[in-house]
């Protein structure tokens, strides 16, 4: 029986871990319900409540795209960061590190399935919300958008590569870390607010904790985009574009060295296969 | 410099790594020509513990699990590993399969260090455990193996049809667009099989692979086996198992193993040779305690005692291993002395349970209650 290696090895691999993401799509219709109508309820306060206060219009265009944008984190934090966590726990890890692919390509597979899948959700979100609150999108510059969009995912994923090795080893804690994260990471990366406005009152520590959070960057340099004139962004959105390249190529660079690190260290420590610690 | 298969052909010093068998008595083994699929050298594995204290309430830093183990399994063998709870199989098998590292010691497979050569060896072999959950719930049977041949780079094809044909071998066919959150323990364990296989393995390891099957499930899966041994004979299985007779029906040859080290390693026929010597006889007695039984065990030309209760009863139903059959005459002495009724006395014929008796001092069924 003749089986690749290499490249094309990687890329079946990719294909195969992604399948069951693409999938669940079709096989699971309870997630519109879930990841749809729930976040819509969370994004609805936020148009409400700017509504109430009389906030320029704009600021509903920001929260229903900073809505679509908090699926994206969600889904790198909970399928992404703790997923090697879960299948430790149900054994899959070990089969994935005792065949002869690559755990890159396994992580690689697990983010673009979840791209794929989310970008379903967030497409449903955004254009859901786009309709029930009436925003008016800019669509002069789509081409830079959607270039910064992807860079955005890049750097995310990427994020969610290291965060998953680190899951690894910190087993029930990881899973925990993640519990706190979720809240914090939407305040500090300004999905239902401009970041600027973040930037000017929060102090200087915390605003370097929300610099290395590729949404903060991406979405700031979106709603500049997408909204014109409306919105006073951090930085230009070239130079968010640039520091979120930055991000992406360091982020996937040390999930490669942090995995190999993780797992001789798993080895060693009996941590890959051992359940529940 | 990486050993070759060649370098691992094994060598006429054999005999002399096996351990003394009771008694004195060493563990035979005719040298061999073929080359090893398996071979360990001193294998040792400490697991550092966290906050657990000994008997003595004094904290214990590290665990045992293996100590000096040294394995050659011939290409072609289908070898079993016997040991109770906590001996080191799996430990061992975890370190062969390189998702553990060794403390010490070094261990090739089809010819290839584990922990140097770990993504070579990782293209020759496959391993299932017992009562594995692994999968995704959400896909199909079909889709699962399928999922998992990609990660060996078997093309499409080929993973389509080894998918087919295995499915049918194990009667899973009816099942093959199921998804297999819908699938009994059994079933979805005899898929757990096909995935093990499908990739065309030099070297499976199965830990426990009938673990909590029904009687026909754990038949396919034996069945199965033998026949893929028959027809690959180049390839080599590493078994271990709970189940004597699964390990006698199976095994070329059996390693048992207890405390992390090798006991005895033969075929199971010279195993079972080995204590002819030493006869075997059970006893179904009533009026004794487990006390009683440790005073058995005292009974001049007794080598071992096991006790278990019969069901249901307060009758004992015992298994005495002797020096020589004459012995049986003082077992029945130091009996009537502890005040027990003998219900019937029968002479056995060794099983492989014996040996492991014999060498472990305690029975796998007892272990298993023990841990119910």
């Amino acid at each position: 029986m003749g089986k690749s290696t290499g490249v094309v090895l990687f890329l079946r691999t990719m294909y195969a871990r992604a399948y069951p993401r693409v999938l669940g799509m079709n096989r699971e219709p309870s997630w519109v319900f879930f990841e749809v109508v729930v976040p819509l309820i969370n994004t609805s306060a936020f148009v409400f409540l700017y509504k109430a206060l009389n906030a320029p219009p704009a600021f509903v265009g920001f929260v229903v795209l900073g809505g679509a944008m908090a699926a994206y984190w969600l889904n790198v934090l909970w399928m992404m960061a703790t997923q090697l966590y879960w299948d430790k726990q149900e054994g899959n890890l070990e089969l994935y590190v005792l065949s002869p692919t690559s755990l890159m390509a396994i992580l690689l597979g697990m983010a673009v399935g979840g791209l794929y899948a989310t970008t379903l959700r967030a497409a449903t979100i955004a254009i859901v919300g786009t309709l029930i609150f009436g925003v008016t999108f800019n669509g002069s510059q789509w081409g830079f958008a959607l270039l910064v969009f992807l860079v955005t995912m890049v750097a995310l994923y990427g994020l969610g590569m290291i965060l998953s090795s680190l899951f690894l080893m910190w087993g029930r804690e990881g899973w925990q870390i993640a519990l706190s994260l979720t809240e914090p990471v939407q305040f500090l990366s300004g999905m239902n607010f401009p970041l600027s406005g973040l930037f000017n009152s929060i102090p200087g520590v915390l605003t370097i904790f929300s610099a290395v959070i590729p949404v903060s960057f991406g979405l700031d340099a979106l709603r500049q985009l997408l909204f014109p004139g409306q919105i006073i962004g951090v930085l230009p959105p070239g130079v968010e574009l640039a520091i979120l390249g930055g991000m992406g190529a360091v982020f996937l660079v040390a999930a490669y060295v942090m995995l190999r690190h993780m797992e001789r260290l798993a080895k060693v420590e009996a941590r890959l296969s051992l359940r529940w610690q | 410099m990486p050993h070759t298969t060649d370098a691992l052909m094994h060598g006429s010093d054999q005999a002399e790594q096996q351990p003394a068998f009771v008694s004195g008595v060493q563990a035979t083994q005719t040298p061999d020509a073929r080359p090893l699929a398996i071979k360990t050298e001193n294998v040792s594995r400490a697991y550092k513990l966290r906050r657990q204290k000994d008997s003595r309430g004094e904290k214990q830093k590290t665990l045992v699990a293996l100590s000096g183990v040294n394995l050659e399994v011939y290409q072609g063998e289908l070898f079993g590993l016997l040991g109770p709870n906590g001996a080191g199989k799996t430990t061992l098998i975890k370190i062969l399969t390189t998702l553990l590292a060794p403390s010490g010691g070094t261990c090739y497979v089809d010819g290839l260090d584990v922990v140097r050569q770990a993504q070579e060896v990782r293209r020759r072999i496959s391993m299932v455990s017992g009562g594995e959950s692994s999968g995704y719930g959400i896909l199909t049977v079909r889709e699962n193996l399928w999922m998992f041949s990609q990660f060996y780079g078997v093309s499409w094809k080929d993973a389509n049809e080894r998918i087919a044909q295995m499915l049918k071998v194990v009667e899973l066919e009816s099942h093959t667009n199921a998804r297999i959150s819908g699938l009994s323990t059994g079933q979805r364990q005899r898929m757990n099989f096909c995935r093990g296989f499908i990739t065309d393995p030099r070297v499976v390891f199965l830990d426990e692979p009938t673990l909590g099957l029904d009687i026909n499930a754990a038949r396919i899966v034996r069945h199965f086996t033998r026949e893929w041994m028959q027809q690959n004979p180049g390839r080599t299985v590493l078994l271990t198992t709970h189940y004597m007779a699964e390990a006698d029906e199976l095994c070329d040859r059996i390693a048992i193993i207890d405390h992390g080290t090798v006991l005895a390693c033969d075929t199971p026929a010279n195993l079972k040779h080995l204590l002819q010597k030493q006869p075997v006889f059970e006893v179904n007695a009533s009026g004794i305690t487990e006390r009683s039984i440790e005073a058995l065990g005292h009974a001049p030309g007794v080598v071992r005692v096991i006790g278990e209760p019969e069901e249901g009863g307060s009758a004992y139903k015992l298994k005495f291993i002797l020096e020589a059959e004459a012995a049986i005459g003082s077992v029945v002495n130091a009996l009537t002395e502890q005040h027990g009724n003998i219900i019937s006395l029968q002479k056995n014929e060794p099983t492989l349970e014996d040996v492991f008796v014999a060498l472990v001092g305690r029975s796998l069924t007892a272990e298993d209650q023990d841990e119910g």
